[in-house]
């Protein structure tokens, strides 16, 4: 042995853990979510880059003030607040005024996520919250879709964009609806197909249903994801979608438009799956997603809104701790019919 | 081909390729032996030899006191240095006896009354077991005798049909159960005919997980045809060795909370106990060695020994020679073993190993993050329970809630939940803390 006065550490067992952690697991959400990212970019060009990226930098700078002017550890470098900000980003519509983006992104991860304690202590969606926000503070601009494929659309930003705060937004490109809205107010039903791979108006990353998918796919697969959450939200969509539209075709669409449309996807595979707003067992998890899908239904086809999915999900949010309380897993030993 | 196997566990990475293809090697004596006179679940062995007298190897040196105990033979030739305090895993000080080896005696072990398997009546062979000091092998150290003697009563609906051989050896590191299946499968048999007679079980089970398939091999070919002895292949996964889950793998039956395996008709045995029954009662001997994974990064020359009892961890780590950068010992595997407060620690009937680390693998200083919920912990409980939930409580000391809603005495402390988080939480060690407490205030 070499030094024999060697101090030895006493550790409590176990004495290996595994390689995961929070930053691993958040850097991978944040992979599983850039091909929606740059399709989005590609889509709308600067009006959607310059979203994502003033709307991931407000979320950044104010969990990094908040920190410092409270003086605790910054908390940024778990890389959860990027995904707020990304995601956050991502369901806003395209042109929305800059410094409405900002104000969203301030208040989501303030009154989403830090007055709540910080990470692992939000009962709602941060995301959600800032654009719960400024949906019902700035309705008319956050119901005014921008164009996709413009031909201009990399070389310059809309002027809505840069509209200055408080003013009301000019906006130079002619709006065009989202398919939901489209279904909703004019019975006009969009290809199920252009649905599914994005090419059509809506918000910065809500189009592409396939990359979505495919960074959905990427998470459970590396086990990061529960896959129950999308499973039971496609599950009673395609349920209620499909008995509603044998009743009334005409009134009802279809569940692949259901399914394809909107936020729909983004909500299901990236929104209803924050860990932390969400329920801890599998059982839980999967009747908290029919829950979701349920309510969007609800919001989707008999709501005064064409989109519901935000709503949905955060009375979801809402409500699981409770359904974690139901779900339980029954210990070892401890048989059901014993009370 | 799919094994079958209990539901939840994890898959941490096995270490086993460092020791499973070397021999057991016999390891030298050291010039003093450290042997508690406590190295079992129970009281104490009553010493009776003198501080000054000369002892052989295999002989008496404490007695049992009482059915909850068991006695402690000599390890080797020699003479009674001292009888005082030794120092414990736990690092309080504890009655032993120190002896020092002869250095050129032949080492012989002498022979008591032998329990021959074809005359020996059922009680006869559980004293015959405890005469030879035996106990779990696999880490726990319960007097095996009393686990047989308290599950063998025919008046009561606790008897017993099954009696499992467990050789699942799930920990990390360790090869000493694959070691003895590979080099002692004689023995093994022999020791489950015992054990079958004693406990009046109908049959026998050895279990053995997927990635010791060349033990399977042997132990099939060496299963006499008309014994009820079969061995069964479960797949790889920890905590499977934990009698409680392996039963759930193996048969898919649960012991009620609060009772034994009894209650669901099984008698587990670690199968090294079982290879020292079969090894020790045909000669009368009792337990003075055992064997034991020497391994880990930290170590020069790794193996299986077989050790005699109350070696001092020093000593051992001292003739295989370890690195420079050593910065953390262990007894038994790295999920469940217990670090080590001073090397002057012995090895005994319990240890199944003694794994040495390096400053890379003890890395500390992860950050510690709230939970973030991610339900990791919930899949690896393989008792099902609710870590997370629990981690919480415990933050908040709510130890109470945590023992009465929470099912806090069912967490054996097999370490799946703090292997898994990804906020590094020590639930675990909460978890000890807690039970610690309750336990405490329900005495108080």
């Amino acid at each position: 042995m070499g030094d024999p006065n060697k101090t030895l550490q006493i550790r409590t067992s176990p004495h290996i853990g595994s390689a995961a952690s929070v930053e691993k697991i958040m850097a991978n959400v944040i992979l599983a979510l850039m091909p929606t990212v740059v399709f989005a970019v590609y889509l709308f060009g600067l009006a959607a880059l310059a979203t994502i990226l003033i709307g991931t930098l407000s979320c950044l700078l104010t969990e990094y003030l908040f920190c410092k002017t409270n003086s605790k550890p910054s908390s940024i470098n778990d890389n959860s607040i990027i995904i707020t900000g990304l995601l956050y980003s991502l369901t806003l519509p395209p042109g929305l005024p800059l410094w409405m983006v900002c104000i969203g992104g301030i208040i989501a991860v303030l009154l989403g996520k830090l007055l709540f304690g910080g990470l692992g202590y939000n009962l709602f969606n941060p995301a959600l919250v800032g654009r719960a926000f400024l949906q019902a503070a700035f309705p008319s601009a956050m119901t005014t879709w921008h164009p996709a494929m413009n031909v201009d659309r990399f070389t310059s930003l809309p002027s809505s964009s840069l509209a200055f705060p408080f003013t009301t937004p000019n906006y130079d490109a002619i709006s065009s609806a989202t398919p939901l809205a489209a279904m909703k107010f004019d019975q006009v039903l969009t290809d199920s197909s252009n649905l599914f791979l994005g090419l059509s108006s809506g918000s910065v990353g809500e189009t592409s249903s396939l990359l979505i998918l495919a960074g959905g796919l990427y998470l459970i697969a590396r086990r990061m994801m529960r896959w129950q959450i999308p499973a039971g939200i496609f599950i009673s969509v395609i349920i209620i979608s499909m008995i509603t539209h044998n009743i009334s075709p005409n009134t009802y669409p279809s569940a692949l438009f259901m399914l394809f449309s909107g936020g729909l996807m983004l909500g299901a595979m990236f929104m209803a799956t924050d860990m932390v707003a969400s329920p801890i067992t599998a059982k839980g998890c999967f009747v908290y997603g029919l829950l979701i899908g349920i309510l969007i239904m609800i919001i989707r086809l008999w709501g005064g809104m064409p989109e519901g999915v935000m709503y949905a999900i955060l009375f979801a949010n809402a409500v699981s701790p409770h359904i974690d309380r139901w779900a339980q897993p029954r210990p070892y030993g401890y048989r059901k019919t014993k009370s | 081909m799919t094994y079958k196997s209990f539901p939840n566990g994890i898959h941490p990475p096995e270490n086993k390729d460092y020791t499973s293809r070397l021999a057991i090697q016999q390891f030298p004596f050291a010039p003093v032996l450290i042997i508690p006179l406590l190295q079992h679940i129970g009281e104490a062995a009553l010493p009776i030899v003198r501080e000054g007298q000369e002892v052989a190897r295999g002989e008496t040196l404490a007695r049992a006191d009482g059915f909850m105990s068991v006695p402690i033979h000599a390890p080797a030739s020699g003479k009674i240095k001292r009888l005082s305090l030794v120092v414990s895993i736990s690092g309080k000080m504890v009655p032993g006896i120190y002896l020092e080896p002869w250095p050129g005696s032949t080492q012989e072990i002498i022979e008591g009354q032998p329990c021959l398997l074809d005359t020996a009546t059922p009680e006869e062979i559980i004293t015959a077991i405890q005469a030879a000091g035996i106990v779990g092998l696999g880490g726990a150290a319960f007097p095996t005798h009393a686990k047989i003697a308290a599950s063998n009563n025919q008046n009561s609906d606790h008897y017993i049909d099954t009696l499992i051989i467990n050789g699942i050896e799930c920990e990390p590191y360790l090869t000493t159960d694959h070691r003895v299946m590979l080099e002692q499968s004689s023995d093994i048999i022999l020791g489950i005919r015992y054990l079958l007679k004693a406990s009046q079980a109908k049959r026998a089970i050895i279990a053995i997980e997927a990635n010791k398939l060349d033990a399977v091999e042997i132990l099939q070919a060496a299963v006499p045809t008309d014994n009820p002895i079969s061995v069964k292949v479960v797949a790889v996964k920890y905590p499977q060795g934990a009698e409680k889950i392996l039963i759930k793998a193996l048969l898919g039956r649960e012991i009620p909370a609060g009772e034994h395996s009894s209650s669901v008709h099984v008698l587990g045995i670690n199968v090294a106990t079982c290879a020292e029954i079969g090894r020790l009662l045909p000669h009368g001997r009792g337990i003075q060695e055992r064997v034991i994974t020497i391994s880990g990064p930290a170590m020069k020359k790794r193996g299986n020994y077989r050790i005699p009892i109350g070696t001092p961890v020093r000593f051992a780590l001292d003739y295989l020679g370890c690195h420079d950068d050593l910065s953390e010992v262990f007894l038994g595997g790295p999920m469940m073993g217990s670090a080590l407060p001073s090397l002057d620690i012995p090895v005994t009937k319990g240890t199944s190993g003694l794994i040495a680390f390096t400053e890379k693998e003890t890395g500390c200083g992860l950050k510690v993050y709230p939970c973030i919920n991610c339900g990791a912990c919930v899949d690896a409980c393989p008792m099902n329970l609710n870590p997370s939930q629990l981690g919480l409580l415990a933050k908040q000391q709510l130890y109470v809630q945590m023992a009465k809603e929470h099912h806090l005495k069912e967490c054996f402390e097999c370490g799946a939940c703090s292997y898994v988080c990804p906020s590094h939480i020590p639930l675990v060690q909460y978890f000890r803390s807690a039970k610690t407490y309750v336990k405490k205030n329900k005495a108080a």
